[in-house]
């Protein structure tokens, strides 16, 4: 089964919930940290470096000036402007570039190559029974959904995976979630968690994979992101209360479930309605009744 | 026709979370109708929440294409799944093929391969950006479109306005709420400001986010200052987190202590120097700090 916790506004517990469910879940478990722009993960988990540092590269174009004629075909399809052509030579800018291949197809001359450009890295750790892989996005490189991509190819045929989604609502989200069998959306019952829930939850209706909310810091704010839920039949999956210890225990970098033992129960139960024992099809689904 | 080049200061965190939106709003109202305010988290925009605009032009935001089979004309011979390198062609049944709209990235090569010209390539529409009046000035702030892209250009547009009001209207600041980590939306948001505010805060996520925005506005060369919010959650790491943010060449401008008020504010829809609360005196000290000065606020008790 594949998990996907994911939330609309930053800092709501997107990692906390990942971790600690890693950690209680009892088996042995993949947990993909898709956040790779800030990955953090590896932060709480901690555990050994097994295997090389993988490096993803996405391909760009190089022009072969030999056979090149200026003519322009290549900057013309280009639908990034990753290359103009200025008096017949091809100037390539490979941080516009999707990798597409496009150019390269449209070329008439046959004068374009693809090479690869670096633009981060995957990284597996070993943490007890989890398996953490992690990307890290390169400092000033804009693409991520292609390093998602890579780091989604480590999910295990069978057992179960639980994905770090970075925040937000755009590409990089969309690639997290893209075929999971349930998403988690973590949120705190303040009005900014509450307006960028309701982005996430229309989000996951149109990517149409089932979904549920944890309600972090819980007692914090005010009621609203339940009454949503409860009028949108959208099932909450459980909560976590506000408790100082608890930031505390996550500014030193501790699992929650380690560093405050009373919570071990809680998580536990998360679990167990997130992966789906006590789900009904219609709380699976979260969809709108009449 | 005057104010030109107005200084823009952009309030980016790296991790979410860290208290970016509370700070960029409590800054509108200390500039006190003194500055254009942008909202740059296209995503997961909120700044709206707080300063409340009366909406006065909406435009589209339209952006790149996106690829549609034309069932009728589709003869079904599979040539988009092989060209597409983004996995976005579905084949549903038999030979009937369809694009997942959301994980076509729009690069054409299906359009122009397709043998039978049976893939349209119409405008994708984004989302929408809009023009407001707030009682801290006029906003620029955008919603990017349900699982939609290029939200680095939509950064772009809601910056490109700010700037025109600023310069048409003489108003000498820009302040802009970025969104978190520092992929495209980020880069879009910090190429060619002034300053860059990073608001963090005490946690190995922080700590660790923090380096990360650090080189990126080290690669642009721009004037970077940090400040710790929720500090006192853990005093040692706050201290770790400024001297390493000096050592990377920022310029701390101080502490937020954890304040739950900051939370009454917002579901009061109010800035936190809006209130009477202990944090607001902080960030009042954070925006002297930056070099602003504050005129004399109507709630705020002077020290």
């Amino acid at each position: 089964m594949i998990i996907a916790v994911a939330s609309g506004k930053g800092g709501t517990g997107k990692t906390t919930v990942a971790v600690n469910l890693a950690r209680v879940c009892g088996t042995d478990v993949h947990l993909l940290d898709c956040d790779v722009e800030e990955p953090n993960a590896h932060l709480f988990l901690k555990g050994e470096l097994c295997g090389d540092q993988e490096t993803v590269s996405i391909p760009v174009p190089e022009v072969d000036e030999a056979l090149c004629d200026g003519c322009g075909e290549c900057s013309r399809f280009c639908e990034y402007k990753a290359l103009a052509v200025l008096a017949k030579r091809v100037l390539v800018f490979p941080e516009m570039c999707h990798g597409c291949g496009g150019c390269m197809r449209v070329c008439p001359k046959g004068a374009i190559l693809e090479v690869p450009r670096r633009i981060g890295v995957v990284e597996t750790r070993r943490a007890g029974e989890i398996t953490l892989v992690q990307g890290r996005l390169d400092v000033g490189v804009a693409m991520s959904p292609p390093l998602i991509r890579a780091v989604k190819a480590h999910i295990p045929k069978e057992g179960d995976a639980i994905l770090d989604a970075p925040p937000g609502t755009s590409c990089p989200v969309i690639a997290t979630l893209r075929e999971t069998d349930t998403v988690v959306l973590v949120t705190e019952p303040t009005p900014f968690g509450l307006n960028d829930l309701k982005l996430a939850v229309a989000m996951v209706r149109e990517m149409k994979v089932p979904f549920g909310v944890v309600v972090n810091r819980a007692g914090s704010g005010d009621d609203r992101v339940q009454a949503y839920c409860r009028e949108e039949w959208i099932p909450v999956f459980g909560e976590i209360p506000d408790d100082r210890r608890i930031a505390e225990a996550y500014s030193r970098g501790e699992l929650i479930v380690d560093a405050l033992p009373e919570y071990r129960e809680r998580f536990r139960a998360l679990w167990e309605t997130v992966s789906g024992g006590k789900l009904t099809d219609k709380d699976r689904y979260g969809q709108t009744q009449t | 026709m005057s104010g030109k080049n107005p200084h823009e200061i952009v309030i980016i965190s790296g991790k979410g979370g860290t208290g970016k939106t509370s700070v960029a709003a409590s800054f509108a109202v200390l500039a006190a109708g003194r500055a254009v305010i942008a909202d740059c988290d296209v995503d997961a925009a909120d700044l709206h929440l707080v300063l409340a605009p009366k909406m006065s032009k909406s435009t589209d935001f339209k952006s790149g294409h996106e690829a549609v089979i034309r069932r009728e004309t589709c003869m079904g011979c599979g040539m988009c799944v092989e060209v597409c390198r983004f996995g976005a062609v579905k084949l549903l049944s038999g030979n009937q093929y369809r694009v997942d709209p959301v994980a076509c990235e729009g690069c054409g090569v299906c359009v122009r391969f397709c043998t039978v010209g049976a893939i349209a390539f119409p405008e994708r529409l984004c989302g929408k950006w809009r023009v407001s009046e707030t009682r801290c000035g006029p906003m620029v702030h955008a919603c990017l479109g349900v699982a939609a892209e290029n939200s680095g250009k939509l950064v772009s547009i809601v910056r490109r306005e700010a700037r025109q009001i600023a310069e048409v209207k003489g108003v000498p600041l820009i302040i802009t709420d970025g969104p978190p980590g520092i992929g495209c939306p980020v880069i879009a948001s910090m190429t060619g400001a002034s300053q860059v505010l990073v608001v963090t805060e005490p946690t190995v996520s922080g700590e660790h986010d923090l380096e990360r925005v650090l080189t990126l506005a080290r690669h642009f060369d721009i004037p970077t200052s940090v400040c710790v919010n929720k500090w006192d959650i853990n005093p040692e790491m706050t201290e770790r987190i400024e001297k390493k943010a000096e050592a990377a060449g920022a310029q701390g401008v101080g502490r937020i202590r954890y304040d739950r008020a900051v939370t009454a504010a917002q579901i009061q829809a109010k800035a936190v120097v809006e209130i009477d609360a202990p944090s607001a005196e902080d960030i009042r000290s954070v925006w002297e700090k930056l070099g602003f000065q504050t005129r004399n606020q109507k709630q705020g008790e002077d020290e």
